[in-house]
């Protein structure tokens, strides 16, 4: 290990080599509710090449090496193996061109998703994924778990916007795929595996990301509902009717109830749901979507509607969906944000599972979520050092899953398998899904290093 | 507070308040220091799992903790940004008191201690003897203006820092008790060690205003630090000594509110004292509960107890341009940004243009800037790059102990720029009344 750190520091100079224990111990844990695992050594490279000197010696020394961006992603993606290297790409931060003539822009895995969108907003260009974390997450982080956010119904997701990578292999060794051309059917679509491969296949290095020109008008209102089946025929019917909302998010009673105690936004306290729906594009045909989604959810029962009348009003509006997670999590010590994804038309089947679930494991439950996408977030609110609860928590999340594969849904929306999720995968597949995947892992990564046990277990 | 009893006390505290945090990494935005070192260690997430490890594990690295929790400029920007509402602030506070305390107990206290943490059944008998304990280790504090402040003041190296004023406030001015003139009411003076040892001409500021508004004005003799030098460095004993040592001197005489011109004392004693005096006796609580009440800025003070506005200027006349930074212990942990602003704008002479991150840290952290010089500056130079981008001929604050970062950084850098207070600005177009 001694001649191993000396030639790690060769790499990458003294000051980025963690190996105190007590530095070391920041990096065993992410956003995930799991427990911590310790590394043996954290390394932060500065440059490209050391980045792929530092994958190429873990390789070479057997040594478990797990990437971590902002460590906000909520599966365990970046609990390292215990023992294994963690590896920091926060200090490969620059963003290395925005092409305002072929839009797209190529940058380093560590550019915070936030600052990025703002330096191509400053431009008059778009990048829409908007993971709820984008003030901190990275790019990398972001490709590596392919995250959605609150656009996703319109704009899709991080996925739709991977032109190129470019990921060091196992050995350290440059390997490319897509390019900045709209069409590009060079070779395999590594780009399709690497996506949400949350470390396991390969490291990310440098990203093309396609943008998009800005939408000129937008228009957001709350629709208020007195019954959660109708606010859900209602996201159904929005659809039905072929427009797409840029977002159309709902929030259940118990949310709207905590978001009022947390921020007094005025939001209605005994509406049994709300939708908030944003629509964009040219001014004229925001408008007229606008009014379309406006008399469809008044034809669908909404009580009341409120439309935002100019920037400040538009801004309330998201201000109390953002507001969702913060309020929730306040309410109890533990927050557990689940994820589980259903066809759009089955989601007020699946609202009311949750609540049969909440009854049935006596837990409070707040939901709130991307309806339009059929992903919705329950979030079980609990206190970890309750023993008896933690192990009712943990069984309701079971009964989630499995309420949501049932009815033809998916474990994960946005938020990964990692490790929390991952002794779930085969009930949602098929064994020889699992073993399929394996063997491209065992080809790819002969001596499983890379974020072993993550995704496909071990 | 080195008792073992107090300690265990502390601890059981802040396991409760360790718990709220979640992890989501959301404090990384907004971590003055993060953003220099991009160190997990140096943002609030790292710090509260180390504290949490600590917690659960029983001490195995309490002196590495603490120096990483001494990496920190109690800024606050965490938790006013924290989803989960964690009281970040508090949590530090009472952890490097836990873990100075900690570290100063001898070999075999550290191990009763730590079987009282494992083993909370015992913890109540181990209450009544620890209390016999109290004593053992309190370090004798001499002279209470030197002790506390001199960890603030003593190695300023070559800094381009001001020079401690050659007449101290204290010394300029006796001490005074009028009475409520015009106005009808009247004010405690709070001054602080800064002010009264670096930038008397504050002080001076607040006096003439009160004295043209007709606020009567009590500054005892005598008057001393507000204790956050020594409670920063988890020193309680010094902290709780001062604490009852000001409520001595501003209990001798009514006032209907405690005014100070420095954002750090005005967020000690509104938030820090009543957060630690819970150890003390009810009678004290009591009176610190009173005092934290009645305590307010300047600014403050002016603009919503005696009614002041900006005046509205005529044409374009010859104006200074003048920018405003927030301190953190006034914006962040208070919430109080528009009366200074308001202020500023009440004289004439200036206008006022935003800089940009206006509310961000300036990169003081009082004792931070003397341990860890480098990222302190790094911070600064963002403050003063916003500064000047600002176009101003002047900038003003609130706290003296940013006037003195701030001071640094564009003198470093060549800039003709003046500090200045809120209160001096004002105070100026009294002047030319
Ligand atoms: C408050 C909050 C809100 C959130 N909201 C959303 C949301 O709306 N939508 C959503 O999809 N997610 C959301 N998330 C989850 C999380 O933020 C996302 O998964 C995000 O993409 C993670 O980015 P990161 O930089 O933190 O990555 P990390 O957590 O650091 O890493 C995530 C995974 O990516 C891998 N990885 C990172 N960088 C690289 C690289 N260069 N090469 C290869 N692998 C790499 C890691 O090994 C790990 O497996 C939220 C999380 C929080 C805490
Ligand atoms: S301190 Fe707050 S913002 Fe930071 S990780 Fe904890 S909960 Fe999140
Ligand atoms: S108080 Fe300021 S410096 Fe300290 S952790 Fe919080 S944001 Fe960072």
């Amino acid at each position: 290990m001694k001649a191993l750190i000396k030639e790690f520091e060769g790499v990458l100079g003294k000051d980025n080599v963690f190996q105190d224990e007590t530095d070391r111990m920041t990096y065993s844990y992410d956003a995930a509710v799991l427990d911590p695992a310790l590394p043996s050594l954290v390394l932060r490279p500065t440059s490209s090449e050391a980045l792929g000197k530092v994958v190429g010696l873990c390789n070479e020394y057997g040594l478990p090496l797990t990437v971590r961006g902002a460590g906000t992603n909520l599966s365990g993606g970046t609990i390292p193996k215990a023992g294994g290297v963690v590896v920091l790409t926060n200090a490969l931060n620059r963003i290395i061109e925005i092409n305002e003539e072929d839009l797209y822009a190529v940058v380093e895995p560590g550019v915070v998703t936030a600052k990025f969108a703002a330096a191509v907003e400053a431009k008059g260009l778009f990048y829409p994924p908007d993971p709820g974390s984008q003030a901190v997450s990275t790019l990398g982080g972001n490709v590596a778990e392919n995250a959605g956010g609150l656009r996703g119904l319109r704009y899709g997701v991080t996925r739709d916007y991977v032109m190129a990578l470019e990921f060091f292999d196992v050995n350290g060794e440059v390997v490319k795929t897509g390019a900045r051309t709209v069409k590009c059917v060079t070779g395999y679509n590594l780009g399709g595996l690497l996506v949400g491969s949350e470390g396991t296949l390969g490291v990310f290095d440098k990203i093309t990301l396609k943008l998009i020109p800005m939408p000129p008008a937008r228009k957001a209102m709350m629709a208020i509902f007195d019954d959660i089946n109708k606010a859900s025929e209602t996201v159904a019917a929005i659809i039905a009717h072929r427009i797409v909302p840029v977002t159309l998010e709902f929030m259940d009673n118990f949310t709207i109830r905590a978001v009022e105690d947390f921020s007094h936004a005025g939001l209605p306290v005994d509406a049994a749901a709300l939708l908030l729906i944003e629509v964009d594009g040219h001014p004229v045909q925001v408008e007229e979507d606008a009014e379309k989604v406006e008399s469809l959810c008044r034809q669908m029962g909404a009580m009341s509607i409120r439309v935002a009348q100019d920037a400040a009003e538009r801004d309330k509006v998201w201000e109390a969906r953002r507001a969702a997670l913060s309020a929730l999590s306040r309410v109890k010590p533990t927050t557990v944000l689940e994820d589980a994804t259903v066809p759009r038309s089955k989601i007020p089947v699946m609202i009311r599972a949750i609540e049969e679930i909440a009854k049935e494991f006596n837990l409070t439950i707040g939901t709130f979520g991307h309806a339009g996408d059929g992903n919705l977030h329950p979030t079980i609110l609990t206190d970890r050092r309750n023993h008896e609860e933690w192990e009712r928590v943990e069984k309701a999340i079971d009964a989630i899953f499995d309420r949501a594969l049932a009815l033809g849904g998916t474990l994960s929306g946005e938020h990964g398998i990692g490790m929390a999720k991952s002794r779930f995968l085969e009930k949602e597949t098929s064994r020889a899904t699992i073993l399929y995947s394996r063997r491209i892992k065992a080809a790819l990564d002969p001596k499983n290093i890379l974020n072993p046990g993550k995704i496909i277990g071990e | 507070m080195s008792d073992m009893k107090h300690l265990a006390i502390l601890i059981k505290d802040l396991e409760d308040q360790l718990v709220v945090c979640m992890r989501c990494g959301m404090c990384q935005a907004v971590c003055p220091v993060f953003a220099e070192t991009g160190r997990e260690a140096d943002v609030a997430r790292g710090k509260l799992a180390l504290l949490d490890g600590l917690v659960q594990e029983m001490f195995k690295d309490p002196k590495g903790v603490n120096d990483r929790l001494m990496r920190c400029l109690l800024c606050g920007s965490c938790s006013a940004n924290c989803p989960s509402g964690v009281k970040v602030l508090d949590i530090f506070i009472k952890a490097r008191a836990i873990l100075t305390g900690y570290m100063g107990l001898h070999p075999l206290k550290k191990a009763i201690f730590r079987g009282m943490l494992v083993r909370p059944e015992f913890f109540n008998s181990l209450m009544e003897w620890g209390s016999k304990l109290q004593g053992i280790f309190v370090k004798p504090v001499d002279d209470l203006l030197g002790t506390s402040c001199g960890r603030f003041f003593s190695p300023l190296g070559d800094r381009h820092i001001k020079a401690l004023a050659p007449v101290a406030f204290h010394q300029m001015v006796e001490p005074m008790n009028s009475r409520p003139g015009a106005s009808g009411l009247k004010v405690g003076f709070f001054v602080g060690c800064v002010i009264d040892k670096v930038f008397p001409g504050i002080g001076e500021a607040v006096l003439r205003t009160m004295d043209h508004h007709g606020v009567g004005v009590f500054l005892p003799e005598d008057f001393a630090c507000c204790g956050i030098p020594a409670l920063s460095s988890g020193d309680t004993v010094a902290f709780n000594k001062l604490v009852r040592y000001n409520l001595q001197r501003f209990t001798a005489q009514p006032f209907d509110f405690l005014i100070t011109a420095c954002a750090t004392c005005t967020s000690t004693i509104k938030k820090l004292w009543p957060l630690m005096a819970q150890d003390l006796d009810a009678e004290t609580q009591e009176q610190v509960a009173a005092m934290a009440s009645k305590t307010m800025d300047v600014s403050q003070f002016l603009v919503d107890k005696l009614g002041i506005r900006q005046v509205e200027t005529q044409g374009d006349e010859k104006k200074v341009n003048l920018t405003y930074h927030d301190p953190c212990h006034l914006k962040k942990s208070l919430g109080v940004a528009a009366q200074p602003r308001t202020l500023l704008q009440a004289n004439p002479g200036y206008r006022l243009v935003e800089m940009l991150e206006a509310d961000r840290c300036c990169g003081m952290g009082g004792s931070f800037n003397l341990q860890h010089y480098d990222i302190s500056a790094a911070i600064g130079k963002r403050k003063r790059e916003n500064i000047e981008q600002s176009g101003c001929e002047v900038v003003a604050t609130s706290c003296p102990a940013c006037m003195l970062q701030i001071t640094d950084m564009l003198s470093q850098a060549g800039d003709r720029i003046q500090v200045k207070h809120a209160i001096e600005i004002y105070a100026e177009s009294l002047a030319r009344k």
